[in-house]
This record gives structure tokens, sequence and C-alpha cells, in this order.
């Protein structure tokens, strides 16, 4: 098993706009078509599954910190984290759908400042709201010497902590509202079903003992405080529950 | 130019549980009816079956139910001397839309209020003296109707429902088992008691110990399968636990689906409308008669529907909208006090309490129902003397999970970080062995919430967006604090809490944070037309042949849910156009 660094299998391929997971053994993977000898069985059980999204909204470098950022927002230890669980795919979908594009969001002016319990009163959508702030760290960090993805992790913390508390503008964007929005939305790629994405293989729910979108519990739920051990089960299976009754037609009345 | 529909005798605006039940009690009557709805059809097949229903991110976060912000938000100030922002995303309260509006995604909670709850005032000042009552400084009034009025309506409501439950008092009996505050009521439930989660039992014994009377929390998902008083079927709630923001794949859960639409949908005399969009009540030249309804169909073409009788039941705020839109009553105006059309908004005021358990306490939250509580009212309402206090009103205290979705469930213990390695590792630990206990109260009015139209901010139609003025009133923060240090004490009482949680009610009025859906007020009833918007009939004082439905009628609400209650005056509603004013038309008080 051969081991190349990110720069070298760039080199290799020779596209520059390959965009490579670093895995938190520092060893770079390309993806599956490249270089196919990086997915066997690699020790460490980093396989191709974990290898790069297809990007449709992150650039390369928002990628890097999205990627970099959630990596420490939901770690990897003992237990799989956020990227095991996919969830910088999972933003990049969301943010590149209707979601980011503003559904649901009452988007006309005129403008003014949020007050405390108002919410959202940024003009900006979700997606617009990614790029600009995630823009403006990337340039302030590369200007100051160590883009985001180069700290370590103890810094990387440090940073996160400050946009959290707010009182940094990134173009426009106030940074406590930024990480709010990259908070939330990285719980949801942790927790909400597969088919969006993210908790790949279903890997969040597994830790919590949640048994996902199969739900019927008619006969457990008095067995006060049982052990109640199910693989989960996500939208994406088949064998869906119904319940028919043979009184209740199957089609609408209406049709 | 609008094209005109032909003559009906009664337009539905917003075709949800209100719509749906009055109109179908109406079936029979000969009556032609249409039922105007803005959102889409959607039926139990195929609209909600499962897995697909079974969706955290899109019903419960992206709330796929919901109104969508986009056409018509509304805007929101905590008092009258500040500018009012748009609610660009709900949070606080979820407006439903869509065929069966909010009676689809309800949590099938069901409730009756109080018996003083209908002579608020009359009660509030008889036990509690003048004085008292104003240095509160609430604007409370009474109904105009008594318990003893609706309770026949109460009664059918639920045996339509089908509702699962325990009665504590029948015609002044008082029963084991059941809620012994409740007000009195005919008879027992239809089905008994959903099966009771491991929360509730663990709250269960920690309220017995206390000397506090738990009972099962009344559902409207049922224990039981059941046949209605009009022959609909329901099957019994499998415990999904995906309940309030979802529909319900079984028809388990009593909604206009499963109670109304079958009947209106076999009547030859009932049609149904949907994506449309009512956007004024019209009435002639002398502004005493409502001619039918505006509205712009699906391919956006203007509609004029001419009926004799107009209902409005919409969401309560969208009620006290299209009133002000239409020019219909005079708006409230705070500073003079007059004007009766948004006065009196309210609200619920929540609050939770958790309980942290060891890792051997198996709570399973995700085996859930709408309805599955455990709970006491024992601090509810006026349940118990205020004298030694400085507020009125009360909460219920219920152990509840209605289900354990990920997203938006993952407790932990205070001092857990926000984010990273230990905040990760703490929802590991506590996901599934953490309780929880809701705090549910009252909401006063007062002189300065009110419901307006804004100035600024418009809708996809071009019409101004509602403006809500709210912040909880001193009188309920009070209330809510006692209540949640009651909560405090049954939650360390809690068999094997190893460590509690309070977080009271705070203002501001935080609209990003989801507390209850019960907005209430605005288009109030009562006895005086210079103090209340309908009669006791919900007839509008100002338009005999207008009737607004729901629980925008509350001159305050009360301690709980309030579907229930609101059905009933409904049903009481649609008995009186049936038996009297279809007979002759015309003010009925």
């Amino acid at each position: 098993m051969s081991i190349i660094s990110r720069r070298e299998l760039l080199a290799k391929v020779g596209l520059a706009g390959l965009a490579v997971t670093i895995n938190r053994e520092g060893r770079a993977q390309g993806t599956e078509h490249e270089d196919p000898e990086h997915h066997q069985g690699e020790p460490g059980g980093v396989t191709s599954e974990s290898a790069e999204p297809n990007y449709l909204f992150f650039n390369r470098e928002e990628a890097k910190f999205i990627e970099s950022a959630v990596a420490r927002l939901i770690p990897t230890d003992e237990n799989p984290g956020g990227i095991e669980a996919g969830v910088p795919n999972y933003l990049d979908k969301q943010l590149g759908g209707a979601w980011g594009a503003g559904e649901r969001l009452y988007l006309s002016g005129p403008w003014q400042p949020t007050r405390p319990g108002l919410g959202y009163q940024l003009p900006l959508t979700p997606g617009e709201l990614f790029h600009t702030a995630v823009k403006a760290i990337n340039a302030e960090l590369t200007t100051s010497g160590q883009p985001f993805w180069e700290m370590s992790p103890e810094q990387q913390d440090d940073y996160l902590h400050k946009l959290e508390a707010g009182g940094i503008d990134l173009n426009g964007v106030p940074s406590d509202i930024f990480f709010t929005q990259l908070w939330g939305m990285t719980i949801e790629g942790f927790f909400s079903d597969p088919v969006y994405g993210g908790n790949k293989d279903m890997v969040a729910w597994k830790l919590i003992g949640f048994p996902g979108a199969y739900a019927s519990y008619y006969d457990v739920i008095d067995q006060h405080g049982i052990n109640f051990h199910r693989d989960p089960t996500s939208l994406g299976q088949s064998g869906g529950h119904f319940m028919p009754d043979p009184n209740i037609p199957a089609s609408s009345p209406h049709q | 130019m609008a094209t005109v529909m032909k003559e009906v005798d009664i337009v539905f605006v917003g075709f949800g549980f209100g719509s749906s039940m009055v109109a179908k009690e109406l079936v029979g009557t000969g009556l032609k009816m249409v039922g105007l709805e803005r959102g889409f059809p959607r039926y139990t097949s195929p609209d909600f079956q499962s897995p697909e229903i079974h969706d955290e991110l899109r019903f419960a976060v992206r709330k796929a139910m919901m109104q969508d912000n986009v056409r018509e938000a509304i805007t929101l100030r905590h008092s009258p001397d500040q500018s009012a922002l748009p609610v660009r995303r709900w949070g606080a309260f979820l407006p439903g839309t869509g065929l069966g509006g909010s009676g689809v995604h309800w949590n099938g909670q069901t409730f009756r209020f109080q018996e003083w709850d209908f002579v608020w005032k009359s009660r509030m000042q008889d036990r509690y003296g003048k004085k008292f009552l104003d240095s509160l400084d609430l604007t409370i009034q009474d109904w105009g109707v008594t318990y003893q009025e609706l309770e026949p309506f109460f009664d059918r409501f639920e045996y339509l429902a089908g509702t699962s439950g325990k009665a504590g008092n029948i015609n002044g009996k008082i029963e084991p088992g059941g809620n012994p505050f409740e007000a009195a009521r005919s008879r027992e439930y239809p089905t008994p008691p959903l099966k009771e989660q491991y929360n509730g039992a663990l709250f269960r014994k920690a309220a017995t110990d206390l000397g506090y009377h738990p009972y099962p929390q009344p559902a409207s998902n049922l224990s039981v399968a059941y046949t209605n008083p009009d022959g609909l079927k329901l099957n019994a709630c499998v415990y999904c636990g995906f309940c309030e923001r979802f529909a319900c794949e079984h028809y388990a859960k009593a909604s206009p689906q499963t109670i109304a639409l079958p009947i209106l949908l076999r009547s030859p005399n009932f049609e149904l409308r949907t994506q449309c969009q009512v956007t004024q009540v019209n009435r002639d030249s002398s502004g005493k008669k409502a001619t039918g309804v505006t509205y712009y169909d699906a391919a956006g073409r203007e509609v004029f529907q001419p009926a004799s009788l107009v209902v409005l039941s919409m969401f309560p705020f969208n009620n006290v909208r299209m009133l002000l839109l239409s020019k219909i009553g005079d708006p409230y105006d705070p500073q003079t006090g007059k004007g009766a059309v948004g006065k009196n908004y309210t609200y619920q005021t929540v609050s939770d309490v958790w309980s942290y358990f060891d890792q051997d306490v198996n709570i399973n939250p995700f085996m859930g129902s709408g309805a599955i509580g455990t709970m006491i009212d024992d601090f509810g309402g006026d349940n118990f003397d205020h004298g030694p206090y400085s507020f009125i009103g009360g909460s219920y205290l219920l152990a509840a999970y209605t289900g354990g979705r990920p997203i938006e469930t993952h407790p932990v213990p205070p001092g857990t970080p926000k984010w990273g390695k230990g905040w990760k590792d703490a929802v590991i630990k506590h996901y599934n062995h953490t309780g929880h206990i809701l705090v549910h109260g009252s909401s006063m009015p007062t002189r300065r919430n009110y419901l307006d139209l804004d100035p600024t901010y418009r809708d996809a139609w071009g019409l101004p967006l509602l403006r809500m003025t709210f912040d909880f009133p001193e009188n309920d923060l009070r209330m809510n604090r006692f209540c949640s240090d009651r909560g405090l004490e049954i939650a360390r009482a809690m068999p094997g809490s190893k460590g509690v949680l309070a977080t009271p009610r705070q203002r501001p009025f935080d609209v990003t944070q989801y507390q209850s859906t019960h907005n209430s007020g605005g288009a109030i009833m009562g006895t005086d037309p210079s103090t209340s918007v309908v009669n006791k009939y919900l007839q509008s004082w100002d338009v005999p042949n207008l009737f607004v439905l729901g629980a925008s009628a509350f001159p305050h609400n009360g301690t709980y849910n309030y579907t229930g209650t609101l059905m009933a005056l409904n049903l009481h509603t649609a008995d009186v156009i049936r038996n009297r004013y279809l007979k002759s038309p015309g003010p009925l008080v």
C-alpha cells in the first residue's frame, strides 16, 4: 500500500482542481476512479466511502474550510464524527439546493438590524450567507498567513469560538449568525436521514440508539426500560411500514 | 375582471379542522357549500404514508406542512413603541397550511378548558378581589358563553374524534384514575387511555409521592380501533414517534382527513377548491352584509364567489388579518383602548424541565405518540388558591416524549460544551437516559399585546402582512416561574434522577425557539359589541352573515391545548346555524 501526499496525487493526476480529503491520519485519497489502490481495506478503517463528495456548491477552498470546521464541531474520536457522517456533503447539497436558494424564507425588504428574539434579518439566502462568510474567513486567514485547515486543532477550536462569540464582520455577515447556521446545519447533517447526504450509514443514529424511519412500537412501549437494539432504518430502504385496514379504501375518496 | 362563480349558500375560508367539521355537521341540510383552501389537497393515502412521512428534516425542521413565509409571513415587535420586523422563518409557532390545516399535523392533545375559563373575569374578581385584579393590569373578559352550554359539544367532538382518556369527573362524581380537577363531563371518554411511556411512569411515581394527582393525557391518537358516530373508522396508534408536524399514515389520528372529509366528499352539495387564496370578504353598500369572498385561484386568476353566509376558519391570526384587510369592524387602538379587531391577542406560556438518569435507565423517547403524556393539573388554571401569589392562571405539568427525533431532541445536562467532543460525548451519554417535563400554561391578555396590519411589509399578493405586538406579561412569567419550580421538585423526585435542569420562560419573546402553536384572540367573543368582535355563536357583531371560527375568539388562552375547546365552540356554532340561523338569518344575539 503506497502512501502519497496530496500534492503528489495532484501532480500525478494533473488535475489542479481535484479536491482531496485529508483524513485524520494525514493520508491523501482521491476519487475512486483516479487511484483505485487507495481503496482496498486501508488500516484505520477509512474506505472509499469516506472519500470526497462531489461538491456542487462549495468551491475547493470553501470545501476545505467546511471539512476542517466540521471535523472540529463533531470530531472523530473513538466514535465516528461529522466527517465520517458526511456532513460536508449534506451541507453542500442543502446549500446548493432549494433550501440554500431561500426556500421558505421571507426575503422582502426593507432590511432592519435584528433585535433579541426577532430572528434572522439579513438579505442573504443560506447559500449566499455561506459563500459570503466562508470566503471572508478564508481571505482573512490566508492574508494573515495561516488558512483554517493548516491550523492545529486547538487553534481551529479557538477560531471557531471567536466566530461563535460574534463581533467579527464577515463581509457583512456577523460571525455569530454564520456560526449559528453552520452549527445548526451540522447537527442536521449528522442526524438527518441518510437520503439527504449526511448521517452516512446511519452512523449518528447508531451512536445514540435512534431506530430511524421504520417506527412502530406498539408492542414494546410499555416494556419500560427495555434495552431496545435494532439496526436503524432509513427512508432509502425498502420495507416501509404500512398498516392496511380492509374497511378503509386504499385510494383517496376524492379520485 | 373577476370571474363570478354561481352563488352558494355557504363559503368557507380556509379548510382545516374548523371548517371541515362545521361543514360536515351541515351535510344533509341541502345547503350548497364551497370550501376554499389556499394549500394543496392531500389524503392519508397516498400522501401521508410511511416511511416517507417519517422524515424529521423535511417535516419537523424544514416545516413542509406549514405556511410558506415566502408568500405570507407576519411581522413581530415586542411593544407598540417599536418597529416590527418580519418573521422571516417560523420558529416559536408553526401555522399550518394545506387541506386539513393544522388538524393534519397536530398532536391530538384534547382538553376542555375549565368551567371558570368562560367566566374568567367574574371568577377572578369574585375570588381575589377587584384591587388584586386591577394591580395585574390585564384585559381579561368573560366569554359570553358557559361551559354548561358547551358541554354537549365537547362531548360531540370527543366522540367524533374517538378521544382516548380516563374521565376524572362524571356529572360531579370524581372518578379514580382521571383528572379530579377537570370540568364535569356527562360521560366517559369514547376510548381508554394510551399506553404509558416510561418517562410518564417515572413522573407518575414522583408526582404521587408528592401528593399530586397524575392522570393520562387525553389523546385523539387512539388507543384502540374505533368506529365513530358517523360510521368512520380509526385505527389504534402504533406509537411511531412522528406525530406533531407529521401526518398520520395509520388513520389513528383524528383529523379532517379521517373524520370529516370522507363524509364531505361524498356529499353532492359540497365542493372543495384548493390552491385558492382568499384576499377579501366582500360586502354590500350598507357594509352590514357579506356578499361573498374574492380569491385568486391556482392560476392566479381573480374569482368572486358569492355566498349567503361566509365562514372564516383560518389559522387564528389569519382570521384577524382577513377582517382587517376587509375593513370589517373597528381595529383595536392600544393608545385609546378603542376598537375590538386585533384586541386581546394571546399565546401560551411554556417551558421545560429535564431529569438526567444513569445509563441503565432506558427512556426510549422515540417510542412516542402525540398525546402520550402523564400529567398533573394541580397547578393548572385556578385549581389552587392564588392568594399568596402575585399572578393568576396556571400550568399543567406533563411528562411526554412525542418522539425522540434526534435533530431536535438531544438533551444534555447543564455545563455541557455547545459543540465539539464534549458535546458529542454528552449527547451519546444522555440521549436515551433523560426525562422531560413540559410546563404548559395560560396566557393573559394585556392592552399592549394585539394584532394589526403592518405598514411596511407585504405578502406575495401585495397585501399588508399581519403585525403582531406581543411579549409575555409579568403575570405570566411569575406564573411560569412558580409552576416550573413545582416541575423541578417532581423532576428531582423521579426515581433514579441524578440531576435536573429547568429553563423558565423569559422575556423578550423569542420567535426563533419553538414554544407552542396556540396563538389566540384578536377576534374575541363577548357580550358587548364595543369590546368584542363576535358573539357567543362566533357571529360577527358587524356583519351577521359572517362567522369567525376557532381560537381567534378566545378572550384569553387557558392552561390547556385549545383544540378541544375551539372545536366545542365551532360545533356549538354549527348547531346554531343548522337549527336557528338558517330558519331566520340575522343577528342571533
